[in-house]
């Protein structure tokens, strides 16, 4: 198992320190107070309107909880299954200068199962307290009923099938099951195969990776596209976009490249990864660069299309948006975060190379990214209700902390680097 | 240091040395042209002037030559254009995409996909400018020059306008990269060679002198091209897109369109290039530099595209059903079911069924079923492009102008002259350019040759 001339240790592990688990601690309870004070805010203060209205759209504190809950979950879902995804395309693509960080993006996946509990929870709570998901009211499918929405009953198989339309979306909570359970699946083949690696050597792993990083590949092209018509689509329930599957994809990719370079420049500013120098670091940072123009491509194509065609079905949903005292700052938000700042930012080489521009561009990315979730989820399920406040902010803070600690936590136990990786002797001399 | 993994195939076979390199394909552009070059160019050159007859016709007569009605204004015309645009993409993805991501399989096949856009592009341009008419003042029509006509200015809002600036820009930067590319390996040519040959390939040479500095500099230009050519390759088919999503036509108006359409090009372009290397490896005796290996990488890129062009495919179907618009949804039954129903089906098995075959190892790495396949992606690609416009058209809004498209001779004609066009010029470069880039080539001949990871 001899690596030519070049000498790391490469048994070497991250220690889950008891000052790191004291930060992430820190900024959870942080979060949960600033959380639980945005619950109290919004239950004894936060009924400012539809004053007198008792009936079945009155506003409830609560559901600005469940949005936010949904947009968490959805958020970090797409982080942990890109890590997965990111770990597959290095396999597929036989890239060799990311071998030494690998182990890092694998280890976003065991956020996966935590999310599947929390994605299918909510989902169910949902589904049978007819909350958050417009189409869950029966209503809507009943001809006799005047609540009755023909375009709404036009879709509704998408959801219910194979039972009656307006009874247990079925159909809806299978694709659910099915797609985290395949993730899980692939996420669990990929990892073990890994971890045997290490032990065994040979090469006979990282071809066996290939095959099973391919056939995961395909899975996610479908399984990405569906769930975003699934969990945030369907949200504006009449709205429709074929770019949305990649949309969201875009999204989920560009935040999970952010949080993949932030862990490694975090552990490397630690004295992990000795292997890893300005030139993965770089490479890293082209990634991030990239991949916002990407997402800031297909925001834009869809966004000109929509405009440009004016069809009043599809540009209400640009409507609700800019048109709204409550969202129409976040565009910006959303645009300056996650196009103009990276683009501007991380143009020349010298700043993907330098650690701490790094840092900052990844970290509001993440933030920022977080944003255009908010603003998928928000407007179609509170309104003008919504809003960026203590309950959103709280609500990150825990949800981010906790799946730190859970990614944290696994990657701890096993080594840093996948030492018997085959591409490793070529990563140590990358240059760029 | 480079250290190349021993888990990698290598990237030249055939043990060859720096001077083979120099040999093998310096040989071709000093040797005399055989007889199987004479022959396909005056093949070429036959198509050539046989097309002009019908393009000769349609100039002559108009626009009227052509099977347009008032129902479907756009058919073979707009069809073949997309079609060689497609083409004209895998050459700029190869050298600038592929040189972002430092993948060095695209060595031996950049400088023939490049000249192989270049031609592609060309024969696109075509299409736009013989159906104004009077290409003579088309030309310049399509322009945003101050003029002396009135204030009448090109229509900004228009895609067809940035299509315009977009193709103009995207043949300008290819045509730069290809020739800055073409520099060192002229200048070895010229090295070799005398008389009135070394003069011309002298010229063409831009005086190269092959100093540790000039390398510096021509790497460096490489680098800033690809950075400039790569959102270029994306912009192009995404303006081409738009020519057709911006409108309020069902089965147009789909936002997916724009990276769809870009891997759809991506996907014929790289059936282009695996069309043409098959036959010039072969004809060139290649086979130490384009290997199977590349011909398998290729193919996979082919799976990809093709896989994510049918991803497409089914989204807009399956959207076109959520969407509640029975426009929508008439228009995808329509192309499905009705008259044009072997168009679709056509679409469908050529792009994404049949590429799925070379998830198979023995015929991703056959050379003729890859051949084959790749004149099926073809094919499939120009139906691709039949189907959204004509069947998106022949039936509109109101019934009673229900027509059906068919082309008539001038149609098929000057289709065939854009072949005619595109192989002669790709024989002309096969002859006269170097088809690999030897000095990329000889970079890797040390780390990624057979001597080396075998």
């Amino acid at each position: 198992m001899g690596h030519g001339s070049t000498h790391y240790n490469l048994d070497q592990r991250f220690d889950f320190s008891a000052g790191v688990k004291k930060s992430i601690m820190t900024v959870l309870v942080i979060g949960a107070v600033i959380l639980g004070a945005g619950i109290v805010l919004a239950m004894f203060g936060g009924s400012h309107d539809h004053g007198g209205e008792t009936g079945a759209h009155a506003f409830h504190w609560y559901q600005r909880l469940f949005a936010n809950l949904w947009i968490n979950n959805v958020y970090f879902t797409g982080i942990a299954v890109i890590g997965v995804f990111f770990f597959a395309i290095q396999y597929a693509a036989q890239a060799g200068w990311s071998a030494p960080v690998l182990r890092i993006p694998l280890s976003f996946g065991y956020w996966l199962p935590f999310a599947a509990i929390m994605m299918i929870g909510t989902g169910l709570f949902f589904l049978v307290t007819h909350q958050f998901f417009h189409w869950t009211h029966p209503e809507l499918f009943d001809p006799n009923h005047p609540e009755y929405d023909k375009i709404i009953d036009g879709k509704g198989n998408f959801f219910f099938w194979p039972l009656a339309k307006g009874s247990f979306p079925i159909f809806f909570i299978a694709r659910m099951v099915i797609f985290f359970g395949f993730w899980v699946f692939f996420f669990n083949k990929l990892r073990s195969l890994s971890y045997a690696e290490d032990l065994n050597g040979g090469t006979e792993y990282w071809r066996r990776m290939r095959t099973w990083s391919a056939l995961f590949l395909v899975f996610f092209a479908v399984s990405s596209s569906v769930s975003a018509w699934d969990w945030v689509m369907s949200i504006d329930t009449h709205w429709f976009s074929t770019m949305f599957g990649w949309y969201v994809f875009a999204s989920w990719f560009v935040a999970g490249l952010a949080s993949i370079t932030l862990v490694v420049v975090f552990l490397k500013d630690n004295g992990y990864l000795p292997m890893v120098n300005e030139n993965h670091i770089h490479d890293l940072g082209k990634f991030v660069f990239a991949f916002s123009v990407f997402w800031t491509y297909i925001w834009f194509s869809q966004f000109l299309l929509i405009y440009y065609a004016n069809i009043p079905e599809e540009s209400v949903y640009f409507v609700e948006r800019l048109q709204s005292d409550v969202y129409s700052p976040f565009i910006i938000v959303n645009l300056v975060l996650n196009f103009f700042l990276p683009f501007l930012v991380l143009m020349t080489r010298d700043a993907k190379r330098h650690t701490i521009f790094l840092k900052v561009v990844c970290f509001l990315i993440i933030l920022g990214h977080w944003f255009d979730f908010f603003l998928m989820v928000q407007p179609g399920t509170l309104g003008h209700n919504g809003g960026f406040g203590l309950m959103e902010i709280g609500m990150l803070l825990v949800y981010g902390s906790v799946v730190a600690y859970v990614v944290l936590n696994n990657l701890a136990k096993q080594n840093l680097v996948p030492k018997n990786h085959p591409m490793l002797e070529e990563s140590y001399h990358h240059h760029i | 240091m480079q250290v190349t993994s021993s888990v990698r195939e290598p990237l030249i076979t055939g043990g060859k040395t720096l001077k083979d390199v120099t040999q093998d394909i310096s040989r071709h552009v000093e040797t005399k042209p055989n007889m199987q070059w004479l022959l396909a160019f005056l093949v070429s050159v036959g198509a050539l002037g046989l097309g002009f007859v019908a393009l000769a016709a349609t100039l002559w007569e108009g626009i009227g030559m052509w099977g347009l009605n008032k129902t479907v204004g756009w058919a073979w015309d707009i069809t073949n254009f997309v079609w060689w645009v497609g083409i004209g993409h895998a050459g700029t993805l190869i050298s600038a995409v592929l040189l972002l991501f430092r993948q060095k399989w695209r060595m031996a096949i950049n400088r023939a996909a490049e000249a192989m856009t270049i031609f592609a592009v060309i024969c696109a341009a075509m299409f736009p400018v013989i159906h104004m008419g009077r290409p003579w003042l088309g030309a310049y029509w399509a322009l945003p020059l101050p003029n002396t006509f009135g204030s009448l200015w090109v229509n900004f809002n228009s895609p067809l306008l940035w299509d315009v600036f977009a193709i103009s820009t995207y043949f300008s930067v290819s045509l730069v990269f290809w020739y800055i590319g073409l520099i060192p390996d002229f200048a070895t040519i010229r090295d070799r060679a005398t008389g009135i040959r070394k003069t011309i390939y002298g010229a063409l040479s831009f005086g190269w002198d092959g100093a540790a500095k000039t390398w510096s500099r021509y790497e460096s230009v490489a680098l800033i091209l690809a950075g400039l050519a790569t959102p270029l390759v994306l912009s192009v088919h995404t303006i081409v897109s738009f020519d057709f999503a911006t409108s309020v036509i069902p089965g147009w108006h789909t936002t997916i369109f724009p990276p769809y359409f870009v891997a759809g090009a991506i996907f014929s372009g790289f059936a282009m290039v695996l069309t043409l290397m098959i036959v010039t490896r072969k004809v060139y005796k290649l086979e130490d530099y384009i290997t199977i290996g590349h011909i398998e990488l290729m193919n996979i890129v082919i799976i990809i595209t093709g896989s994510i062009v049918g991803i497409a495919y089914i989204t807009e179907f399956f959207i076109a059903w959520y969407s509640g618009v029975a426009a929508e949804q008439y228009a995808f039954i329509n192309r499905m079911f009705g008259p044009y129903w072997w168009a679709y089906w056509s679409m469908m098995t050529c792009n994404v069924i049949s590429p799925q075959l070379f998830w198979f190892k023995k015929i991703r790495t056959s050379i003729v079923a890859t051949f084959l396949l790749s004149l099926v992606v073809n094919i499939g690609m120009w139906f691709e492009r039949f189907v959204i416009i004509v069947t998106s058209l022949h039936r509109d809004y109101l019934p009673s102008s229900w027509v059906m498209f068919y082309p008539t001779w001038a149609d098929v004609g000057v289709y065939f002259f854009t072949f005619g066009l595109f192989f002669t010029l790709f024989f002309l470069f096969a002859k006269f350019f170097p088809v690999i880039n030897m000095a990329e080539v000889k970079s890797i001949v040390k780390s990624s040759s057979e001597k080396v990871t075998k």
